[in-house]
C-alpha cells in the first residue's frame, strides 16, 4: 500500500505558504458582505484608497451574507485573527456593542489618525443610532438607509387616484388600497418589505412614541418592549383587515414583497430608500412620497431611523494599523467620496457636507427619491423614541414579531393577541440575553 | 434482455420523461432565466421558454464582468474549485474504502466502536461548530491553503457506510478462495475488491466531486483572499437580495456555468456504470 | 449483524493502520472541535467569549420546557420522514425504470443526477423564482387558476413546499446509487426468475428489491440524518421556519439561534439532544432495520 496512512501527513505537506507581501505596506482587512453592485463599489472604494496613498492597503474580502459575515468575525475574533475592519448589519449593532474589550470605537481611532472627530459634521439621525449614550461614535456607518413610500402612477390613474399626490399618512393608504382593489386597477392595493422594521421600529420612530423602555433600547440593554400600545394594535389590526380580501399582501419576512410591486400586482409599497435602483430598472411609471404617519400620533411625523451596516473595528491591533484604518474612514468621509457613493448607489450621505453638495449639483430636481429619506431623517432633532431601536437580540426579537404576525395575517389571533404576545415572548428573549 | 416488452417499457420511459421534467426543471428554468432580459425577470410571470438574451448575457457574463468578483478572473475560481472537488472526492474514497475494508474484513478489538466513531461525523454540521472549528484552523495554519479547503472535509461517514454495504454482500466464498491461493489482504484488495467496487466508487465520486463542488460556507469561512475562494463563492457575490440591484440574468448565466463541470463528471462516469463485473469475477 | 459468519483475514496491526487516516481526521477536524461545542453546552456565552459562565444543565432544562421547543419536534417527525420517503420512493421508481429501459440510458441517468450539481445556496433561489408567493412563475401560475396558494401564511403549504425543496434535492443522490445497486444485481439470477415464469412485479419484490436491500438500508441512514442534519440552508431560503413556527424543524433552531441568533449556549445543548435523538435512531435502524437486510 503505497499510501498507508500517510495521506493526512501529505496533504498537510502541501500548505500553501501564504503570500509574502511587502513589508513597507500595512495591510487593512475590511471583511465585508457586499453583494452584487454594492460589493463593486467596496472594490473600487478600497482600490481608489490604495492608489491614493502608499502605507496603507484596505484588502476587501467578502465574507458571506451579513450573519456569516458576523459569524466569521465572531470566530476569527476568538481564535485571535480578528480582521481591521468588519461589517455589521444594523441588527448586529447591539451584539457588538456588548462587545467591549473586543472592538475600539470609531472616535477613538479617528482621533488616532491626527483627525479630530467633530459629531456636527456627521448627518444627526444616523450617527445617533451608531453612537454610545454618552455620544461616542462606535463604528463607521457605512451604507445607510431609510424606509419610503412607493407607488405605481400607471395603476392611481387608473384607480382614478392622484398619480402625482402620493398618500401621506396611513389611512390614506388604506383608502388608496382599497380604491386600487375594488376599482379592478390592480390586484392588491398595499404591500410592504420588512413589517419589523418599518412597521414596529420605524412606525415608533416616526409617530414618535416608544418601542421599548430605555429609550428603545439606545441608554440601556435592559428594555421592556412597549409595541402592544393602542397606536400599534390599531395600525397592525387595520392590516390585518386589509389582509383578509387581500387588498394588503404580505410578501415575507424581509424584501420578498419587491417583485409584488415591481410586477405590477400592487399599487403602494413601502420599502427601504435603497430599494429604489431595482425600481428604476424594472421600467416601471413609479412615484415616491414619504414614509406615511399616523395622524393620531402627537408630533408625527417626527424622524425615520436608519437601516443598513456600518463598519465596525476590531481591539488588539496595532498603532500603525489603527492609523491605516482612520486614514481609510477619513477617505470615506470625503465630501466627493460620500457624494458619489450617495448618488451612485443610493446609500444615505454621512455626511452633511455630501448632501448639501449634492444639494447644489441639482441632483435631487432630477433624483427627488433620493432626497425623501433624508429629509425625513434631517427635520427634527432625534427624540428618546426616534434615535432607532438597539437590543442585545435585536434578530431574534425581529423573529418573534415575524412569527406574531404571521398568524395574525394568516386570521389565527388578533392584533391585540399578536403584539402582546410579541411583548410577552420578545421581554423574556432579552431578559435571557441579558444574562437574567 | 430478459423480456421483450415494449408496453412496459414505454411506460418506464414515460415515468423517467415526468420524472426528469419534476426533477431537472428548476435548472431548465435557470437556463430560461438566463437567456432573457433584466427586466423581464424583474416583472414576474416569467417566460417558460428562453427568451432572446443568450448572446447578449452570455458574452457579458463571460468577458465583460471580471471586476465583479473582487479582481479575481473566472477561470482562477473555477480551478479552486477543481482542485477543491477533486481531492476530496478522491481523498475521501480511498480513505473511506480502505476503513471500510478493515471493518468488514478484519477482526479486531475496538471494531464497533471505531465504527461509530466516524459514523456519528455526519451528525454536526460545519454550521453548528463554527467557532471551534475556525479556531483548530488558525492553530494549525491552514486558513487559505488548499490542505484547509480539502483534508477537513475528506472523513466521510457516508463513503464509509456505504463501502461497508458493498462490502458486506460480497460472498464469503470469495474471501475463502483468496485465501486459499495464498492471496495476503493487499492482493485481495487489488485484484478483487476493487474490481467489483467499481460502480460503487464512480457513483461516489460523482456525488463526491459535486459535494466539493458545492461547498459554501467551508470556504468562505477559510479564505480569507480572493485568489483562494471558489466559484460558487464568485456567484453568491454576484446576488444580493436586499437594498441593491441585482443583476438576475448575469447571475443565471453564471449559475449555468457553475454547474456545466459537475454535469461534464456526470457524463464522463457513465462509461463505469457497467453490468456484468460480478459475474464474470464469479 | 452478520459478524459471526464472516470470513476475514487474521491480522492484528492492519485493520488499524487502514483505519488510521480517517480517524486521524475525524479526530482533528471533528471531534476536538465538537467537543468544544458540548463544552458550549454547559456554558452561557457571549458570542466574543468575553463573559463566560458555567450553568450545568440549565441550558437543556429551559429549552426542554420550551413549549416552543416541542412543537419544533413534532415539525422536525412529519418532516423527516416526508422527505425521506418521497426522497426514496421516487428514486427507486425512477431508477428501476431506466434500468429497464435500452435506448436512453444514459442521457436519462445524467439529466435525472444533474440536479445534484446545484449548490444549496443556488437551488433556494431557483425554489424562490418558481413557487415564492411574490415572484415564483408557477405560484403566478396556481394563483391564475384560482387556488389560494399562500405558503408564506398557510402553514400545510410551506411544509409542503420545503419538503418538496428538500426532498427533490435528495432525489438524484438516492437515484444515483439505486443504479450503482441495481447494476450490482446479478443479471443471470433475474433471468433464472424469468425463466421461472415470475412475473416482472413478482421478480421485483422477491428477488431485486431484497437484493437491493444493503443499498436501501445505506439510503435509509443517510436521508434520516440528511433530513434532520443537512437541510436547515433549504428552510432558511424557502420559507425561514414560518409561517409562525410551522417549518421550524430542530435543526433549523439549532441554526438559527445558534447561527443567526448567536445564543451560544442554547444552540450547544439543542445540537447535544440533537445528535443524541439522531444516534439514537439510528442505532434503532442498525439493530432492527438491519435485520431484515440480507447480505450476500
Amino acid at each position: 500500500m503505497t499510501f498507508r496512512g500517510t495521506s493526512l501527513s501529505l496533504a498537510l505537506g502541501l500548505v500553501l505558504a501564504s503570500s509574502t507581501s511587502s513589508f513597507a505596506v500595512t495591510e487593512i482587512s475590511w471583511w465585508h458582505a457586499m453583494t452584487g453592485a454594492n460589493n463593486e463599489v467596496v472594490e473600487t472604494l478600497s482600490k481608489e484608497f490604495n492608489e491614493s496613498q502608499s502605507d496603507y492597503k484596505v484588502v476587501p474580502v467578502f465574507k458571506g451574507t451579513y450573519p456569516e459575515t458576523l459569524n466569521a468575525g465572531i470566530a476569527a475574533f476568538r481564535a485571535k485573527q480578528a480582521p481591521h475592519i468588519m461589517q455589521v448589519f444594523d441588527a448586529g449593532t447591539g451584539v457588538m456593542m456588548g462587545a467591549e474589550g473586543a472592538i475600539k470605537p470609531v472616535a477613538d481611532i479617528l482621533s488616532m489618525g491626527g483627525a479630530k472627530f467633530d459629531k456636527s459634521l456627521y448627518l444627526p439621525g444616523i450617527v445617533a443610532y451608531y453612537s454610545k449614550p454618552d455620544g461616542t461614535m462606535l463604528s463607521f456607518p457605512y451604507n445607510s438607509s431609510s424606509p419610503i413610500l412607493y407607488y405605481n402612477k400607471d395603476i392611481f390613474k387608473k384607480a382614478g387616484l392622484d398619480e402625482n399626490n402620493p398618500p401621506k399618512t396611513w389611512p390614506e393608504v388604506w383608502e388608496a388600497a382599497k380604491k386600487i382593489k375594488t376599482s379592478g386597477a390592480a390586484k392588491c392595493g398595499y404591500t410592504s418589505t420588512w413589517l419589523t422594521w418599518i412597521h414596529t421600529e420605524n412606525f415608533a420612530a416616526w409617530n414618535n412614541i416608544s418601542y421599548g423602555t430605555n429609550e428603545n433600547g439606545i441608554a440601556g440593554t435592559d428594555v421592556e418592549l412597549k409595541i402592544n400600545a393602542p397606536l400599534y394594535v390599531k395600525h397592525f389590526q387595520e392590516l390585518a383587515d386589509l389582509a383578509k380580501d387581500g387588498t394588503f399582501r404580505y410578501g415575507g419576512r424581509t424584501s420578498e414583497a419587491k417583485p409584488l410591486f415591481l410586477s405590477g400586482e400592487c399599487g403602494i409599497f413601502t420599502e427601504s430608500s435603497g430599494g429604489l435602483g431595482d425600481v428604476v430598472k424594472s421600467g416601471m411609471n413609479y412615484g415616491t412620497g414619504q414614509l406615511p404617519y399616523d395622524p393620531d400620533a402627537k408630533g408625527a411625523p417626527q424622524n425615520t431611523t436608519p437601516g443598513g451596516a456600518s463598519l465596525w473595528v476590531f481591539a488588539g491591533k496595532s498603532d500603525a494599523e489603527y492609523k491605516g484604518v482612520a486614514a481609510f474612514f477619513t477617505f470615506l468621509s470625503r465630501t466627493d467620496i460620500q457624494a458619489r457613493l450617495h448618488q451612485v448607489s443610493g446609500y444615505l450621505p454621512v455626511t452633511l457636507a455630501a448632501y448639501e453638495d449634492t444639494k447644489k449639483s441639482g441632483f435631487y430636481d432630477k433624483n427627488p427619491a433620493r432626497e425623501i429619506p433624508i429629509k425625513q431623517m434631517m427635520g427634527k432633532a432625534p427624540t428618546e423614541n426616534s434615535k432607532g431601536v438597539r437590543l442585545p437580540n435585536l434578530p431574534q426579537v425581529r423573529d418573534i414579531e415575524n412569527e406574531e404576525f404571521e398568524n395574525m395575517l394568516s386570521g389565527k389571533q388578533t392584533a391585540q393577541q399578536a403584539l402582546d404576545n410579541a411583548v410577552k415572548r420578545g421581554n423574556a428573549a432579552i431578559k435571557q440575553a441579558n444574562g437574567q | 434482455m430478459i423480456q421483450n416488452n415494449p408496453i412496459g417499457r414505454l411506460v418506464a420511459h414515460i415515468i423517467l420523461i415526468v420524472g426528469i421534467l419534476i426533477v431537472a426543471f428548476p435548472i431548465y428554468y435557470a437556463f430560461v432565466a438566463s437567456t432573457q432580459s433584466l427586466q423581464d425577470i424583474m416583472r414576474p410571470p416569467l417566460s417558460l421558454l428562453p427568451g432572446g438574451h443568450f448572446w447578449e448575457n452570455y458574452t457579458t457574463a463571460l468577458f465583460g464582468g471580471i471586476g465583479r468578483i473582487g479582481g479575481v478572473s473566472v477561470g482562477r475560481l473555477l480551478i479552486n474549485s477543481t482542485i477543491m472537488a477533486l481531492a476530496i472526492a478522491v481523498g475521501k474514497i480511498i480513505i473511506s474504502i480502505l476503513s471500510a475494508y478493515a471493518i468488514v474484513f478484519f477482526r479486531f478489538p475496538g471494531r464497533m466502536v471505531f465504527f461509530w466513531l466516524i459514523f456519528i461525523t455526519l451528525m454536526l454540521p460545519v454550521e453548528v461548530r463554527i467557532l471551534p472549528t475556525y479556531k483548530v484552523m488558525v492553530d494549525l495554519g491552514l486558513i487559505d491553503t488548499y490542505t484547509g479547503l480539502t483534508v477537513p472535509l475528506m472523513a466521510s461517514a457516508t463513503a464509509t457506510l456505504l463501502f461497508r454495504q458493498f462490502f458486506m454482500t460480497i460472498p464469503g466464498e470469495l474471501v475463502e478462495a483468496a485465501r486459499v491461493d495464498g492471496a495476503g489482504p493487499w492482493r485481495f484488495f487489488k485484484d478483487i475488491l476493487l474490481p467489483l467496487s467499481k460502480t460503487n466508487i464512480a457513483a461516489l465520486f460523482v456525488i463526491l466531486f459535486i459535494y466539493g463542488w458545492t461547498q459554501y460556507l467551508w470556504p468562505l469561512l477559510m479564505t480569507n483572499r480572493n485568489d483562494m475562494t471558489t466559484i460558487v463563492i464568485g456567484l453568491r457575490k454576484m446576488i444580493s437580495f436586499a437594498d441593491a440591484d441585482t443583476e438576475w440574468h448575469l447571475v443565471m448565466v453564471t449559475c449555468i456555468l457553475a454547474i456545466l463541470p459537475p454535469i461534464l463528471v456526470v457524463v464522463l462516469m457513465q462509461r463505469w456504470f457497467v453490468r456484468g463485473l460480478v459475474e464474470t469475477e464469479k | 449483524m452478520a459478524s459471526s459468519t464472516r470470513v476475514t483475514f487474521p491480522n492484528k496491526v492492519l485493520p488499524y493502520l487502514l483505519l488510521a487516516p480517517q480517524l486521524a481526521i475525524t479526530i482533528v477536524f471533528f471531534y476536538w472541535p465538537a467537543s468544544q461545542a458540548i463544552r458550549q453546552s454547559v456554558l452561557r456565552e457571549d458570542p466574543f467569549g468575553l463573559s463566560t459562565q458555567f450553568v450545568g444543565l440549565g441550558n437543556f432544562k429551559r429549552i426542554l420546557s420550551d413549549p416552543n421547543y416541542l412543537n419544533s419536534l413534532q415539525v422536525t417527525i412529519v418532516f423527516s420522514i416526508a422527505t425521506a420517503v418521497i426522497a426514496m420512493g421516487f428514486a427507486l421508481l425512477f431508477a428501476v425504470m431506466a434500468d429497464k429501459v435500452i435506448r436512453g440510458k444514459g442521457v436519462y441517468r445524467t439529466l435525472m443526477i444533474w440536479p445534484y450539481a446545484v449548490a444549496p445556496a443556488i437551488a433556494g433561489m431557483l425554489w424562490l423564482f418558481l413557487f415564492n408567493p411574490s415572484m415564483g412563475t408557477f405560484a403566478y401560475m396556481i394563483r391564475s387558476a384560482g387556488y389560494n396558494w399562500d405558503p408564506l401564511l398557510n402553514s400545510n403549504q410551506a411544509m409542503l413546499l420545503v419538503v418538496a425543496a428538500a426532498a427533490w434535492k435528495q432525489i438524484s443522490y438516492n437515484f444515483l446509487f439505486f443504479v450503482a445497486g441495481l447494476q450490482s444485481i446479478p443479471k443471470s439470477l433475474i433471468e433464472a426468475a424469468a425463466i421461472d415464469g415470475a412475473g416482472e412485479t413478482k421478480r421485483f419484490w422477491t428477488i431485486i428489491f431484497p437484493l437491493l436491500a444493503p443499498t436501501t438500508f445505506f439510503l435509509l441512514v443517510v436521508n434520516t440524518v440528511y433530513a434532520f442534519f443537512d437541510t436547515f440552508g433549504i428552510i432558511h431560503a424557502v420559507t425561514g421556519g414560518g409561517p409562525g413556527k410551522a417549518t421550524e424543524t430542530l435543526v433549523y433552531k439549532v441554526y438559527n439561534d445558534g447561527f443567526v441568533n448567536l445564543i451560544l449556549g442554547d444552540s450547544a445543548a439543542q445540537s447535544v439532544i440533537l445528535m443524541v435523538i439522531v444516534i439514537g435512531l439510528t442505532a434503532i435502524q442498525f439493530r432492527y432495520v438491519e435485520r431484515k437486510v440480507h447480505y450476500g
